[in-house]
């Protein structure tokens, strides 16, 4: 019993890193078409900036770890602005290019980290209680994995409110369904997209920060590893859907902790086997194309 | 008489890399309703979506003396003009409301408005809350209509807004449109000629990516020889049936 619980907690935990870096992705390429392949970039920045500001202020504080995810979520926000209006914007309704500048940005930033920070793990450290351990139905689990899943589910439901309850996010979702005819409607849609990108930033910014403290450290290809798995997410969620993404993340994570315990550490392989089942039976994903 | 509201010389335009209309070139007055007819496939909705600048486009169009060629969509729309397009592209999965909310501009609605919007769609006001994508079809017509009427337009490009609706609603579309055109001059793409016969001052016929006959459309529809070779229909007979 303990150790189902155990992983259920890790699989939380790993499925709220694959949410945040997930909806951004979900949610551009819903609204823009565009696959964002720099997604994990913004992740690693945030993680590695967070981190320094972190151990300016003390890391072991909880005012260091909160400054640490301010910093990491702002410096994503930041970077995916600019790679929208730097990068993306310029070549608006070419995918192709599109999709090749963000594998091209991918690719140099990682680089570019190792070029800065090294190509070893920097190992991370938080206030004592996300160390320690909470125990669960005779299950220890760590306390870092509370805090993340707690974080994920605020980012879930802030992306909620702002999709239905404000006129941007009404926006975005109309352009999600029907991009053409927001624009008919006489509303500037690119706004929208340097915005969809600004959030989808800030919440891999904030994943970076979270995914050091889950792994326990942070290094150059931190984003992407996570990346792969998100756009597995992305796929299996249903491109485009929040929703879709929220679930699809809890799904492929548990799935993955599961298999990598009880079949031999196999959790990889079946997340591929599972992508190409709904690839198969349900093309569009598990909730289709629907942004909130 | 006044300037045309909109004047459109050469519009070319084309659509996924295929050219859809060759050369149109015709004026729209600035009162009344002016149809666009033609049969099938001859490139009517193609050249609203020319003049909206949602498919590429070569050509002047000019609102009210203004070149709005070399705009982008939703700058042709903040110039004040309202787009109904053909089968609604209502957002199916956001309320009548929000469907509403979204399509007001700002310094072009106004309470008078979305009274004016009520008062046509009454149907409208107790769907409020109601997904789009749940309504029927002709209840969708009324939402796309809304979007368009909700806001103070110099012209309204409406495509095909009686395709496929019950007679009964055929009628308040019809009825909302003559009361819209009081205020608002409306550049129609109608396949009904009775519709067209109880709305349409002027016609503009195209054929081929081109404007082959325009002129009143009472006249055009008086001409069963004409009527029968530009639209392929005799209009002392066509009571509604597609052209």
């Amino acid at each position: 019993m303990s150790t189902v619980v155990l992983l259920l907690a890790t699989g939380l935990g790993l499925g709220a890193l694959y949410f945040l870096v997930a909806s951004g992705l979900s949610l551009i390429y819903g609204l823009m078409h565009v696959l964002n392949f720099a997604h994990g970039s913004f992740l690693t920045l945030g993680a590695f900036l967070g981190w320094a500001v972190a151990q300016r202020l003390d890391a072991t504080s909880w005012f260091g770890f909160a400054a640490s995810i301010v910093v990491g979520a702002l410096v994503g926000a930041v970077v995916a602005t600019l790679t929208e209006l730097l990068l993306i914007r310029p070549l608006y309704e070419r995918h192709i290019e599109q999709v090749l500048v963000t594998v091209g940005l991918s690719l140099a930033t990682v680089a570019l980290f190792e070029g800065i920070w090294g190509t070893d793990p920097d190992f991370v450290r938080g206030p004592a209680w996300l160390d320690r351990t909470t125990e669960i139905l005779g299950a220890r689990i760590p306390n870092d994995r509370f805090l993340i899943i707690g974080l994920a589910a605020l980012v879930l439901l802030a992306i909620v409110v702002f999709l239905r309850r404000t006129r941007y996010g009404m926006i975005i979702r109309a352009g999600v369904e029907n991009r053409a005819m927001v624009t008919a409607l006489g509303i500037d849609v690119r706004r929208a997209f340097t915005l969809v990108f600004a959030i989808g930033g800030a919440a891999a910014g904030l994943g970076g920060v979270l995914a050091a403290h889950y792994f326990g450290y942070v290094s150059p290809s931190l984003g992407g590893s996570l990346l792969i798995f998100a756009f597995i997410v992305t796929v299996i969620g249903g491109l485009g859907s929040l929703t879709g993404a929220a679930i699809a993340s809890v799904l492929v994570a548990l799935l993955q902790q599961f298999a990598n315990y009880y079949a031999g550490g196999t959790g990889d392989f079946v997340i591929v086997l599972a992508l190409a089942g709904v690839l198969l039976l349900r093309p569009s994903g598990l909730m289709g194309k629907v942004a909130a | 008489m006044s300037d045309p509201i909109l004047t459109v010389a050469h519009l070319a335009a084309s659509a996924a890399g295929q050219q859809v209309v060759e050369d149109v070139s015709f004026t729209v007055p600035a009162t009344g309703i002016t149809a666009v007819l033609g049969r099938n496939g001859v490139g009517k909705t193609s050249t609203l979506k020319g003049i909206m600048g949602l498919y590429q486009r070569t050509g002047e169009v000019t609102l009210a003396g203004e070149r709005i060629d070399g705009l982008p969509t939703h700058k042709v729309v903040q110039r004040g003009i309202g787009y109904v397009p053909e089968d609604r592209e209502v957002f199916s999965r956001l309320s009548v409301a929000e469907n509403l909310r979204l399509a007001e501009r700002a310094g072009a609605s106004s309470p008078e408005r979305r009274e004016l919007v009520e008062r046509l769609f009454p149907d409208l006001v107790q769907r409020r809350e109601q997904a789009a994508g749940t309504l029927s079809g002709g209840q969708q017509q009324m939402v796309a209509l809304s979007r368009a009427l909700i806001n103070d337009n110099r012209l309204l490009l409406v495509d095909e807004p009686t395709k496929g609706l019950a007679p009964l609603i055929v009628d308040q579309v019809t009825e909302a449109l003559r009361e819209a055109a009081r205020t608002v001059p409306i550049l129609l793409v109608e396949q009904n000629l009775e519709v067209v016969r109880r709305l349409a001052g002027d016609a503009v016929v195209i054929s081929g990516g081109r404007v082959v006959h325009a002129g009143p459309a009472a006249e055009l529809l008086a001409d069963d020889a004409l009527t029968q070779r530009l639209l392929g229909v005799h209009a002392e007979t066509d009571t509604g049936v597609a052209l």
